[in-house]
């Protein structure tokens, strides 16, 4: 039963939100409400349980005092300031001035931010050792590259103003975003449609069960 | 990472040590009016241009003797290509593309007092491209009367919303309006569900979301009182960093709902909806920063979108001069193997 | 903005900007915060906005709310998220199948409709525009531009065909269908630099104009 109730689960919440597609009405639109909004309470608690997970497995090394565990604690103790005072603002907890603002704005977005912004490093330094022009395709990737790169940032049009205003830097990078670009991207936009409307029906259809792994 | 393989060690913290009593003495020095701003005017900028490609040829030569430049180097490169044109004064033309167009002629055909539904899906890292969207959106739809319904996907997308209009209604003109919350504009928050939430919303909005960020009951207030679902929408603003996102709201909500929709996007994804566009499931698209600043332009309002442009200019240029650095090297070296 | 919290943003911004250099303490201090921070972030926002204000309050509506005429399956709602948490114990573990299988088949059933209509249907119904345009009016570019984005999406179709060994005419389209699919990856790694130096030039502007104020 460990397994045959997940797999009736998946197989009626699945035909469910097929059938009210084509019958928006009751009892089909009314079943796909109520599942849509479990499905946002679930969601949520996804999430709580991804946080908590993460305490527990800082917790442990702390415990254990493996490691890097004096950055598990500052982690806990990170998570806990945060969370403390979130939770003691009320729903109000967003609105300027409160700690959890402050917290937002001169801790989290730096943070994140930073992460982020330092791929640009690395992005140049990949592309300066890695990408050459081999053969046929990889020079046809790199050109398509340039003609981008160039065409969407005004120097482009700087450099090839001398031409005609169709064969500009920023026309020929809009061409070929609409042209071969959106080609090449319907290809692979169908090609992954059709793989999952075959995976869904092997997962509504049970014969595709590894998402309940193992016994 | 491997070790800087130095000859001789520079103390790094005798180094850590200068740059921040600088930046101590440059925080101060600014806030006590001791110097003014840099401004690196045109002659100074050429001339900083002529250094950098005068470098950049140096690396050349360099990496076809066989001597790859560190990673540091580039990063060095990548740091002064981003940092110098912030502090120039050049000025750029901004051409306007035809999907920026497009998405400024959707707007515009909206008659005084639309309603129109700005979902903010996402978070401080792709600020600096889609913040600056926000702001022209925000500025535009309260020049010309729309009503504004800000919504989620991501949990910091309203809180962005929230920092784009807290920063839109402290500026003048605005505070004229006497916008008022609740009737000209409401921030609905952030529900969990990905698509799901667009899904249940095509039915009932109040439904997913019974309140507003602050907890007002959703028929508390006028605006959205009588918005039942999206036919009550004249038009969707999408703002997008990755999932959920501008996909979900065309697979769910445009082509089941009928929603007329315009996005902006992030240069990572902006290229994947582009067959959505050519197909008219998205009227008009902004990509990244370049999107940002023609938005800016085709409203007439220039801000941090077009004064970054000539950084992304310069940085755009030190990448494919490395890019083709390295190719040049690789060839001749690869010729020199052959012979 | 005030004077501690410019700094606090801007340290941490270097911190984990020092990272090029090499690895280091400040760096990894820096990190351990960021993913306390955003875990705490991300618990807090779900409590309030969805625990707190789609499952509590459709049950127990504040003054002035009115709760909805099915309000009771929100506690079905709620029990599936109840045996999700339950992940957190091994032993019990084995019921966070249910919500999970949950999950799963809600997406299926609606990926599946939702992708093949407007990732199937729609996309094939726009390749195949009339050659000529609808009253027959379309302009050269137009003709051009149209042919070309049938011929690049119907080649890099038969290039996923992987059912039919690549050769003769079949080989030849599927090439044809590489040369359009590496223009899309070049353009997608044009568009990937785009993206991430506009992140680092907002990093840069914040730490030469918001904090050291060097910027006009």
């Amino acid at each position: 039963m460990r397994r045959e109730i997940p797999l009736l689960i998946t197989g009626i919440v699945g035909i469910v939100f097929i059938v009210q597609y084509f019958i928006p009405h009751y009892p089909f639109g009314r079943m796909s409400d109520w599942f849509s909004d479990w499905f946002s309470i679930v969601a949520s608690c996804a999430i709580l349980l991804g946080a908590l997970n993460l305490m527990k497995m800082s917790v442990l090394k702390v415990i254990s005092r493996k490691g890097d565990w004096i950055y598990a604690l500052i982690t806990i103790a990170c998570f806990a300031l945060i969370t403390v005072i979130g939770l003691a603002e009320g729903r109000d907890f967003r609105d300027t001035g409160t700690g959890f603002s402050w917290l937002y704005d001169y801790v989290y977005s730096p943070l994140s931010s930073t992460m982020f912004a330092i791929l640009a490093f690395f992005v140049a330094s990949a592309s300066y050792r890695a990408f050459r022009a081999r053969n046929f395709e990889a020079t046809l990737l790199l050109l398509a590259a340039f003609f981008v790169m160039l065409g969407r940032v005004p120097v482009g049009d700087v450099l090839t103003g001398f031409l005609p205003e169709s064969m500009q830097m920023s026309h020929l990078a809009t061409w070929i975003m609409n042209i071969p670009n959106t080609a090449g991207q319907r290809a692979i936009m169908i090609g992954i449609a059709l793989g999952l409307v075959s995976t869904s029906v092997r997962i509504i259809l049970g014969i595709e069960r590894s998402y309940l792994g193992g016994e | 990472m491997n070790e800087p393989a130095t000859k001789h060690r520079i103390p790094e913290f005798i180094v850590g040590a200068v740059l921040l009593l600088l930046a101590i003495v440059a925080y101060i020095g600014r806030r006590a009016d001791w110097f003014p701003p840099i401004v690196l005017g045109t002659a100074a900028s050429v001339v900083v241009i002529i250094l950098i490609a005068a470098s950049l040829a140096w690396i050349l030569i360099r990496t076809i003797q066989g001597h790859q430049a560190e990673r540091r180097i580039v990063y060095l490169y990548i740091g002064i290509a981003v940092t110098l044109p912030l502090f120039m004064s050049l000025t750029q033309k901004i051409s306007i593309s035809p999907e920026v167009q497009t998405l400024y002629n959707g707007l515009a055909a909206l008659p005084p007092g639309s309603k129109v539904l700005a979902t903010f899906d996402y978070d401080p890292p792709s600020a600096p491209e889609l913040q600056p969207m926000a702001e022209t959106f925000f500025r535009y739809a309260f020049h010309n009367d729309l009503k504004v319904i800000v919504i989620g996907l991501w949990p910091q997308g309203p809180q962005q919303a929230n920092l784009a209009l807290n920063k839109i209604l402290a500026e003048d003109e605005f505070k004229q309006m006497n916008l008022r919350y609740g009737v000209d504009y409401v921030n609905l928050g952030f529900q969990s569900g990905n698509e799901f939430v667009i899904q249940r919303m095509g039915s009932s909005i109040r439904s997913m979301f019974p309140a507003d960020i602050y907890g007002t009951p959703y028929d508390s207030l006028p605006l959205v009182r009588n918005v039942r679902n999206f036919s009550n929408i004249d038009y969707s603003f999408n703002l997008s960093a990755g999932y959920p996102g501008t996909k979900e709201w065309v697979l769910v909500a445009v082509d089941r709902y009928g929603l007329n929709l315009g996005a902006g996007n992030t240069a990572v994804q902006v290229t994947e909806m582009y067959p959505y566009v050519r197909s008219g499931q998205i009227i008009g698209i902004l990509g990244g920063m370049n999107g940002a600043a023609e938005f800016e332009k085709i409203t007439d309002q220039i801000d941090k979108g077009t004064r970054f442009m000539l950084s992304q200019s310069f940085a755009h240029m030190v990448v494919i001069a490395f890019i083709f650095i390295g190719n040049v090297a690789y060839f001749t070296i690869e010729r020199k193997g052959k012979r | 903005m005030n004077h501690f919290a410019l700094w606090v943003a801007a340290l941490l911004t270097l911190g984990i900007v020092s990272f090029l250099y090499r690895d280091n303490p400040w760096y990894k201090v820096c990190e351990a915060i960021f993913v306390g921070i955003s875990a705490g972030y991300w618990f807090v926002t779900y409590v309030w906005d969805n625990l707190v204000g789609k499952f509590w309050e459709g049950i127990f509506p504040p003054a002035g709310a009115e709760r909805s005429p099915d309000w009771f399956m929100l506690l079905f709602g709620g029990f599936l998220g109840l045996l999700m948490l339950m992940r957190l114990f091994p032993k019990i573990g084995w019921v966070s199948r249910w919500p999970l299988a949950f999950i799963v088949g809600a997406t299926a059933g609606l990926y599946l409709v939702t992708y093949f209509a407007s990732n199937v249907m729609v996309q094939i119904e726009d390749t195949l525009r009339p050659l000529l345009g609808e009253n027959y009016d379309a302009s050269f570019a137009d003709v051009v531009g149209n042919t070309v984005v049938f011929i690049g999406t119907f080649s890099g179709l038969v290039y996923f065909f992987f059912s039919k060994e690549h050769t003769g005419a079949f080989g030849k389209t599927a090439r044809v269908g590489i040369f359009f699919l590496m223009v899309t990856f070049g353009a997608s790694f044009g568009y990937t630099v785009m993206s991430r130096m506009s992140l680092l030039i907002g990093r840069l502007d914040f730490l030469f104009s918001d904090w050291l104020g060097l910027i006009q």
